[in-house]
């Protein structure tokens, strides 16, 4: 019997794998099987939706106008992608992609995928799948927002308070402060307003002198789709909740049992003191990048966004062949671009695989790149406006910087001036970015403290250099995997 | 302190499921991750840091900060917002040294 080829015809093989089932990985997925490719779309939660339309088919809280109109438009990406052919696989995390060896008929290689997925009370499982194409659409996180207390149980991301809206219809109770900017804090504000719940400030970290630097981009905001919407959610948070308008420091402080009691920041250049329940802070989003560095491509710096972003082109391809990155993960510009996003790329690979020829390509992608185009403009404006300032990226003293290792940034920061030479020589020096969430929650910042101790530009500064497993996964797990003779082979010390 | 919406801006409850938390019963829906369900419980910290020993809790609820770390039905470190609750689960904070995972 040859067994290698029975393990690998139990291989699941697609066209396309699309990784993540937010906007970008539900447009792409559906778009591609509905030109005939064979595809799969693997994603870590329980259900479709990504963060931003997180649990928008089954959340408990089912009055529409608590989480809005832009929440709810999340079903209309759902039923397609339900109807499309595509294989779904949730619960399930990749955690390595390597490349194939190119084929006999002259086929460019594809990729072989490990990836775990976890099933009630199950151990995980890991698996195999082979793929021509991959479209990484891994969506963005919070950007590190470094303050003295930033690890204390209490303090939570703004993005974690709406997960736990749209999730459970779990919200805060007693003294609740936002701090930080950027569309996504009012979002929040406006959303818990909407569902009754008091908030005791907004302590704003965005200057003012940001203002007069985005006014140059509020010609093309005037035609954005986003300004009606955000002027009437402004209006509103700002009727109902204390605004502190430019923060410039922020700390949070523990009380007796080592949790939350009060927040201190100093705005106008006078300090003062609250005590609250509970922190929420947000500086906006940078793109999830660990699966796109891991596996090669190219990264460069955004100035505009202080944050590395994978180079793409306008089709979504990257540096690595047969790999592409639609929405945020492939640069922030929003869920209603990210769908776009998404099916641009869709037709490209379809076009790569030779499904479709170029003109169809072009005709099939042209209703989406103008409306991509429309969604993304104005957004400089935004940018600019809810830039974070230096302070609350670049932080001091005693601040932990990377919240796994607990290094703090004055640590980071010495051993910049006594020479360490970029990010990966840092793990070295400090653990940074050695915990379980692989430098996600400090690269940023540890990049820009010794661009800041060694004046240079982030750009030159880089990157952890990261490898797969892109998350951890027991031994245990990885035991789990299909084995092969040559997998045996090698851990067969004495042969009879 | 978190709490659960009312109806009716939330649907009649849904299945009520009950995990045991460091041995103390705690009913909560189906759909809540586990961290959700500790945040609607009011449990904020759910365990200590291998390092210095402070206490952490969730922070991030999207599977990227690994700060939400718990023992569930015996098998430490697992990421309590990535975790839907089951009925009859254990849960556990990760109080104090932690073992090896295998």
């Amino acid at each position: 019997m040859n067994d290698m080829a029975s393990i690998s015809a139990e291989i699941p093989q697609y066209d396309l794998l699309v990784v993540g089932a937010g906007p970008a990985g539900l447009a792409a997925a559906t778009r591609a099987a509905g030109l005939g490719l064979s595809t799969a779309l693997i994603d870590e939660q329980p259900a479709p939706g990504g963060q931003i339309y997180r649990a928008v088919g089954s959340t408990p809280v089912q009055d529409r106008n608590i989480l809005g109109a832009d929440y709810w438009h999340g079903l209309e990406l759902l039923e397609p992608f339900a109807r499309s052919g595509a294989r779904y696989l949730s619960s399930a995390t990749v955690w390595s992609i390597n490349r194939l060896e190119p084929q006999a008929d002259g086929q460019p290689a594809g990729f072989e995928v490990a990836y775990s997925v976890s099933q009630g009370g199950e151990e995980p499982q890991a698996s195999l799948l082979h793929c021509r194409h991959i479209i990484l659409a891994t969506g963005a996180q919070e950007r590190p927002f470094p303050i003295p207390g930033w690890t204390l149980p209490g303090v939570i991301t703004a993005g974690a308070g709406q997960i736990l809206l749209k999730t459970s219809g779990v919200v805060p109770e007693g003294r609740t402060v936002l701090a930080g900017g950027g569309p996504l804090l009012y979002l929040l504000a406006y959303q818990y307003l909407n569902a009754g719940v008091k908030l005791d400030a907004i302590l704003e970290t965005t200057a003012s002198s940001q203002w007069l630097q985005a006014l140059p981009h509020a010609w093309s905001f005037l035609r954005s789709p986003y300004l009606g919407k955000g002027l009437t959610l402004m209006r509103a948070v700002r009727k109902a909740v204390p605004i502190v308008s430019g923060v410039t420091a922020l700390e949070a402080l523990a009380g007796e049992n080592g949790q939350l009691a009060e927040v201190r920041y100093t705005a106008g250049g006078q300090s003062r003191s609250m005590a609250v329940d509970q922190l929420l802070l947000h500086q906006g989003v940078v793109p999830n990048t660990n699966l796109s560095r891991a596996v090669g491509a190219e990264h460069a710096w955004n100035d505009l966004q202080d944050c590395w972003e994978p180079v793409v082109d306008a089709w979504g391809a990257t540096s690595v062949p047969q790999l592409s990155i639609a929405g945020d993960g492939a640069g922030i510009a929003g869920a209603m671009a990210a769908e776009h996003r998404g099916r641009i790329a869709a037709v490209h690979v379809a076009t790569a695989l030779g499904r479709i020829d170029a003109a169809a390509r072009d005709r099939e992608a042209a209703p989406h790149q103008a409306a991509l185009a429309r969604a993304t403009r104005g957004r400089e404006f935004l940018e600019v406006l809810y830039r974070p300032p230096a302070q609350f990226r670049r932080p001091v003293g005693d601040t932990i910087v990377c919240r796994c290792e607990e290094a703090t940034a004055e640590q980071v920061r010495h051993a910049a001036r006594i020479g360490c030479q970029g990010p990966n020589q840092m793990k070295a020096f400090l653990r940074c970015g050695m915990g379980p969430c692989q430098g996600r929650f400090c690269g940023l910042t540890v990049t820009e403290l010794i661009a800041d101790e060694q004046q240079r530009h982030p750009r030159d500064v880089g990157y952890y250099r990261l490898r797969f497993p892109t998350k951890p996964v027991t031994l245990g797990e990885i035991a789990t995997l299909p084995q092969t003779p040559a997998s045996r082979e090698a851990v067969v010390r004495f042969k009879k | 302190m978190f709490r659960r919406l009312d109806a009716p801006v939330v649907q009649a409850a849904g299945r009520t499921v009950r995990v045991i938390v460091d041995g103390v019963a705690l009913d909560c829906r189906e759909g809540d991750s586990v961290a959700a369900a500790l945040f609607a419980a009011g449990v904020q910290a759910c365990r200590d840091t291998a390092v210095s020993g402070a206490a952490r809790g969730p922070f991030c609820m999207m599977g990227v900060c690994y700060d939400c770390l718990v023992r569930i039905d015996g098998r430490p470190n697992q990421q309590a917002c990535m975790t839907p609750v089951r009925d009859g689960m254990t849960v556990q904070r990760q109080l104090g040294a932690r073992e090896v995972a295998v």
